[in-house]
């Protein structure tokens, strides 16, 4: 696997080599440095940490600083975890990753977080289809979720059943989405099609091969 | 650089600029490619654009003509790459940005007056 952290821009289009009009999404990705690498030996697993954009100097706790001073940067926003990364970049204490380990063309994942929904009732959390009709007697169930179980047997509800809660703001992967363009002068990847969250959140964009 | 610059930046790059500047009422001939099978060939579609519409690569325009005595309309993204070019046969005076009373005209009510240069 590698990886890097960016930042989500916007939504934009541009066309493909046969015409089409495709939606896209552009990132701002890295550049990112290597913070901290975990051995074996030290951590029980194998991982590097990648920290990516500015953090103000008064904003920093002592121990952060400590940890970024160590590392020989200034103190960066967002911190993430990578495991599993690939042996040729196989980094070492303040080394910077950028939009150069990825290629224009090819297939990536996408991590964020989605957009928050709130409380929701079935019908949008789900895509039920409520009950029944809007008039002909109907009364204030036009958009409950029905039966949830049968009586004497099981006499409970199952486990996982699908109700009201909370939706969104809960991490989402989009995977598979084609690289149509790379800007290294500005770090920008522009990705097909959307991707969690809103514009100016946190991305992790990876790819596993 | 701000989300919006960035954004206009990947746009910039994308975006077909060497166009001519035209506007609605004026009368343009489109040579677009038609792909027919494995085949491609050229087609012009002359009229009166009607509007220009959008920004950025999602800008569009809609050309109006009458084929038999039939309205024909058609609406080109302008960075489109299958419009081959664009040419500007005659500049029109008209006194808005959208000219959609134009469906409603026919024959010598349908006219516009040609702009003097």
């Amino acid at each position: 696997m590698s990886g890097i952290i960016g930042k989500k821009i916007g939504m934009t289009s541009m066309y493909s080599e046969d015409g089409k009009n495709l939606p896209c999404t552009v990132i701002e990705a890295g550049p990112c440095v290597v913070t901290q690498v975990k051995t074996k030996e030290t951590d029980g697993y194998e991982a590097i940490q990648l920290s990516y954009g500015e953090r103000k100097e008064k904003h920093t706790t002592k121990a952060l600083k400590g940890h970024f001073d160590k590392a020989g940067v200034t103190p960066r926003k967002v911190i993430r975890e990578f495991t599993r990364f690939e042996k040729g970049h196989q980094k070492k204490f303040g080394d910077i990753i950028d939009v150069s380990i990825f290629e224009e063309g090819e297939y990536i994942d996408v991590v964020g977080t989605s957009k928050g929904k709130g409380f929701q009732g079935v019908v949008k959390r789900h895509g039920f289809k409520g009950v029944g009709d809007k008039t002909h007697g109907q009364h204030n169930r036009l958009r409950a979720p029905g039966s949830i179980g049968a009586s004497s047997w099981p006499s409970r509800v199952f486990k996982g059943m699908r109700m009201a809660g909370q939706m969104g703001n809960k991490r989402v992967k989009m995977i598979n989405l084609q690289i149509l363009k790379i800007v290294p002068e500005k770090n920008l990847i522009v990705v097909k099609g959307s991707v969690p969250g809103p514009n100016g959140s946190y991305v992790i964009v990876e790819r596993w091969s | 650089m701000s989300k919006k610059e960035l954004i206009t930046f990947v746009e910039e790059q994308v975006q077909v600029t060497d166009i001519p500047d035209f506007k609605a009422g004026d009368t343009i001939t489109v040579t677009y490619k038609i792909k027919e099978g494995n085949k491609e060939r050229l087609q012009n579609f002359t009229g009166v654009v009607l509007q220009r519409k959008g920004s950025g690569p999602a800008a569009t325009f809609t050309v109006r003509k009458i084929s038999g005595n039939v309205g024909v309309e058609r609406i080109f993204p302008v960075s489109s790459p299958f419009i081959e070019k664009i040419v500007v046969n005659k500049r029109g005076v008209v006194r808005r940005a959208r000219i959609f009373y134009l469906r409603g005209l026919r024959g010598k009510k349908a006219r516009i007056k040609e702009k003097r240069v």
